[in-house]
C-alpha cells in the first residue's frame, strides 16, 4: 500500500528525506548556538543585577543626635556611646556641615536617621559581616524595635569615591564621564564628519587619498591602550595639559573614536543615491550646495547612529585612561575639564580591587548604571535613525 | 544636415520655411573614458525651439554625448573631452567658463525621476533661491506656480505643495523634475530617456509637455523608443559605437535614411 502510494505520487523524490534532515540538523545547531550565547548573557546580567541591587539600599538607624558646640568639636560625642561603633564615621564627620546648613539644629537633640557603617549594612543584607558580639546585640535590639531600616541609597549618587564604603558613590565618576564625553564629542564629531565628507565627496581617487583611507581603517584596529600612550606623550608631555583631566581623557578618546565616526559617516554618505547629486549638479548648484543641503541631510541618520555608537564605546573605555592617570581615587567631583577626574568604568575598576565586601555590590551597581547609560545611548541611536530616515 | 526639408509634425509645416536658429554648435567632439575612446569627432548643430532626438543602440554614446552639452561628464572620474561645444557663440569648454553656470543654462532631466526628498514646493524653489533669482516670499511662490504650470503639474499639486516630492507618482515626479529644471530659466533642456521608467499614459503627458516646452527652449532628448522619436522630434541623430552616423530632420531619418546602418537600425535589424 505504502509502496504503491509512492509510485502514484509524481512528486516523490527519495533523496528529499535526507536533504530535509540535513537542513533540520543545521537549524538545530544554529539554534543551540544562539541559546548558548543568550544563556551566557543572561547569566552575566542576572549575576550583575543580583549582586548590584542591594547597593541601591543602605542601612540607617534612628537615634538621638545632639547638636552643640561640643559635638561639633568632637563629633563622636553627638551620639550615645553604645552606638559609636556601628554608626558610619563618615556620617559623624558631616555633622558640622549639617549644622552649618541648618543653623536651627544648633543646641538641640533630634531623632535622626543615621547612616550605619558597612559591616552593619552587610549584616542587615544577610551577607558576610564582622561585628563584635557586644555591638551585634545593640544592632539586634534596635532592629527588633524597627529602628534600623534599609533606605534608598542616595549617597551612591550624591557622593564621590571614598575609602569608607558606605560613603562612596558614583557622582564624581559620572560627572567625569560627562565632561570627558563632552570633550570627545566636540572634537571627534566635527572632525570625523568633515573628514568623511572630504574623502567621500571632494577628494580625487588617487594614491594619496587611498593612503589616507588605509590608515583610517587601520586606526580603527589599533589596541586602545596605544592611544593612551599617544595621549600621554602628546597631550601631557608635549602640550603640558593637566594630568588625569577630562580634557586629556576626552582628547585621547576622541582619537580613538575618530576612525569609527569617519568609517560610519562615509558609509552613510555613500548610501545616498547618486541621482540626488546629479539632480543638484544638473540645476547648476555648486558642490557645497549639493553636499550641504541634499546629501548631508540624507546621510544624517546614519552619521548620528555611527557617532553615538562610537561615543558609547568611548564611554566604556578604560585602557587608554590608565596611562593618562584617570584611574585614580577622586573623592570630589571635578568642576571643569582641567581638574583631576575619573570616569565610570575606571571607578568600577577601582572598586573591583577593593578588599571590603561592601565594594562588591558597588562594583555591580556601577556596572548596572554604566550599562543602563550605554543601552540608552544605543536606543537613542536607533530612535534617531528611525525618526529622520527619509522614505523613498 | 538639410534644415530646410519638410518637418514630420504637421502643425509646424507653415512655420518651417525659414532656417531655424542654431543654438548649439558641436565641433570635433571627442570623449575618452580613460583609454576608451567613446565619442569620435562628432559634429552637430542643435536648433532653437526644436526637439532633437538622439537614438541608437545601448552603449553607442548618445547619453555620453548629451552629458557633454552641460559638462556633466566632468563628474565622472577619468573623463577627457576634446573639441568644442559652442553655445551662443562661446565654447563651454573654454578655460574661463565655469561648469556650474553652464549647467544653470543647460538644464537636465534624468532617466529615473529624482526629486529631492523635500516638499514639492522646495523641490522647485531650492535652486532659484540659491541662484538668487527670487527671494523667499511672494516672488518665489509666483515662480513655483509658473514653473509647475509650465510642467502641467500645477493643477495636480497646488493643494499639496508641502508634501514630499517623493510621494507623487512616477510620471508626476518626472514632471516635477521638469518644473524644477524650468524654474532655473535655462536656454536648453537635456532629457536623458525621460520616459523610459514611466507607463504609457505618463509618457504621453511628458511627450505633450515636450512639444509645449519647445516653444521656449531647445530640447535634446535621448530615447530608446523610436516611435517616441518619430512622434516628438524635429531632428534626429543616430549614434552607433561612438560615431554620429546620420543626423537630419526626423522624417528623413525614418523614411529615407541615406546610410545603410541607420536603415538597419530603424527597421529593427539590430538594436
Amino acid at each position: 500500500m505504502k509502496h504503491k502510494s509512492k509510485q502514484n505520487n509524481p512528486f516523490h523524490d527519495p533523496s528529499l528525506k535526507k536533504r530535509h534532515a540535513s537542513a533540520m540538523r543545521f537549524k538545530m545547531f544554529a539554534t543551540a548556538c544562539i541559546i548558548f550565547a543568550v544563556s551566557f548573557l543572561l547569566f552575566f546580567l542576572s549575576d550583575m543585577v543580583i549582586k548590584g541591587i542591594p547597593a541601591f539600599q543602605q542601612s540607617y538607624m534612628e537615634i538621638d543626635v545632639t547638636y552643640n558646640e561640643k559635638t561639633i568639636a568632637s563629633t563622636r560625642s553627638a551620639i550615645d556611646k553604645k552606638y559609636r561603633r556601628i554608626v558610619s564615621r563618615a556620617w559623624l564627620r558631616d555633622i558640622p556641615a549639617m549644622v552649618e546648613e541648618n543653623p536651627e539644629l544648633m543646641g538641640t537633640t533630634q531623632k535622626t536617621w543615621v547612616l550605619l557603617n558597612h559591616q552593619v549594612d552587610q549584616y542587615m543584607k544577610g551577607h558576610y559581616y564582622k561585628i563584635k558580639d557586644k555591638d551585634l546585640k545593640v544592632v539586634d535590639e534596635m532592629k527588633a524595635q524597627g529602628k534600623i531600616e534599609l533606605k534608598f541609597n542616595s549617597v551612591f549618587f550624591t557622593h564621590g569615591d571614598s575609602k569608607i564604603p558606605e560613603n562612596s558613590g558614583l557622582r564624581s565618576a559620572m560627572i567625569g564621564s560627562v565632561l570627558t564625553m563632552l570633550v570627545t564629542m566636540l572634537i571627534a564629531f566635527p572632525l570625523g564628519v568633515m573628514t568623511a565628507v572630504y574623502l567621500e565627496e571632494f577628494a580625487d581617487d588617487n594614491r594619496w587619498s587611498q593612503l589616507i583611507e588605509v590608515n583610517i581603517n587601520n586606526l580603527a584596529a589599533i589596541p586602545s591602550i596605544l592611544f593612551g600612550l599617544l595621549g600621554l606623550a602628546v597631550f601631557i608631555n608635549l602640550f603640558g595639559m593637566p594630568r588625569s583631566s577630562p580634557l586629556v581623557g576626552g582628547l585621547t578618546l576622541a582619537l580613538m573614536t575618530l576612525p569609527i565616526i569617519i568609517v560610519s559617516a562615509r558609509a552613510a554618505l555613500r548610501s545616498v543615491p547618486d541621482s540626488i547629486r546629479q539632480a543638484g549638479y544638473g540645476l547648476g548648484l555648486t558642490k557645497i550646495q549639493v553636499v550641504q543641503d541634499h546629501v548631508l541631510p540624507l546621510a544624517f541618520p546614519g552619521i548620528m547612529t555611527g557617532s553615538i555608537i562610537g561615543m558609547a564605546q568611548a564611554m566604556g573605555e578604560t585602557a587608554p585612561l590608565i596611562i593618562i592617570g584617570m584611574i585614580a581615587f577622586i573623592p570630589d567631583s571635578p568642576s571643569s575639564i582641567f581638574e583631576a577626574a575619573t570616569v565610570m568604568p575606571a571607578q568600577i575598576f577601582t572598586w573591583a580591587s577593593m578588599p571590603e565586601r561592601a565594594y562588591i555590590e558597588r562594583t555591580a551597581a556601577g556596572i548596572m548604571v554604566l550599562l543602563t547609560i550605554l543601552l540608552s545611548l544605543n536606543a537613542l541611536a536607533i530612535y534617531l535613525r528611525k525618526k529622520y530616515e527619509v522614505k523613498w | 544636415m538639410n534644415s530646410e526639408s519638410v518637418d514630420i509634425n504637421p502643425e509646424l509645416k507653415q512655420s518651417e520655411p525659414t532656417v531655424p536658429e542654431t543654438k548649439i554648435k558641436v565641433r570635433d567632439l571627442n570623449l575618452y573614458y580613460g583609454d576608451n575612446h567613446a565619442l569620435h569627432n562628432v559634429d552637430m548643430d542643435i536648433y532653437q525651439n526644436k526637439i532633437t532626438a538622439l537614438i541608437g543602440p545601448s552603449g553607442c554614446g548618445k547619453s555620453t554625448f548629451l552629458r557633454c552639452l552641460n559638462r556633466m561628464n566632468e563628474l565622472i572620474k577619468g573623463v577627457r573631452v576634446e573639441g568644442k561645444v559652442i553655445i551662443d557663440g562661446k565654447n563651454i569648454y573654454d578655460k574661463d567658463v565655469d561648469e556650474v553656470s553652464v549647467r544653470k543654462r543647460v538644464g537636465m532631466v534624468f532617466q529615473q525621476p529624482n526629486p529631492f526628498p523635500k516638499s514639492i514646493y522646495d523641490n522647485v524653489a531650492y535652486a532659484p533661491l540659491k541662484h538668487g533669482f527670487v527671494t523667499k516670499g511672494a516672488s518665489c511662490d509666483e515662480l513655483v506656480e509658473k514653473a509647475l504650470n509650465q510642467a502641467s503639474l500645477w493643477d495636480e499639486v497646488k493643494d499639496i505643495l508641502n508634501q514630499p516630492g517623493t510621494s507623487l507618482s512616477g510620471g508626476q515626479q518626472q514632471r516635477l523634475c521638469i518644473a524644477r529644471t524650468v524654474a532655473v530659466k535655462p536656454d536648453v533642456i537635456l532629457m536623458d530617456e525621460p520616459t523610459s521608467a514611466l507607463d504609457p499614459i505618463s509618457t504621453e503627458k511628458i511627450e505633450a509637455l515636450m512639444l509645449e516646452l519647445k516653444e521656449k527652449y531647445a530640447i535634446i532628448t535621448v530615447t530608446h523608443n523610436m516611435q517616441q522619436a518619430s512622434r516628438v522630434a524635429d531632428y534626429t541623430g543616430f549614434f552607433h559605437l561612438g560615431d554620429l552616423i546620420e543626423y537630419a530632420d526626423t522624417e528623413t531619418i525614418f523614411i529615407n535614411p541615406t546610410k545603410k546602418k541607420t536603415e538597419d537600425y530603424i527597421t529593427g535589424r539590430y538594436g
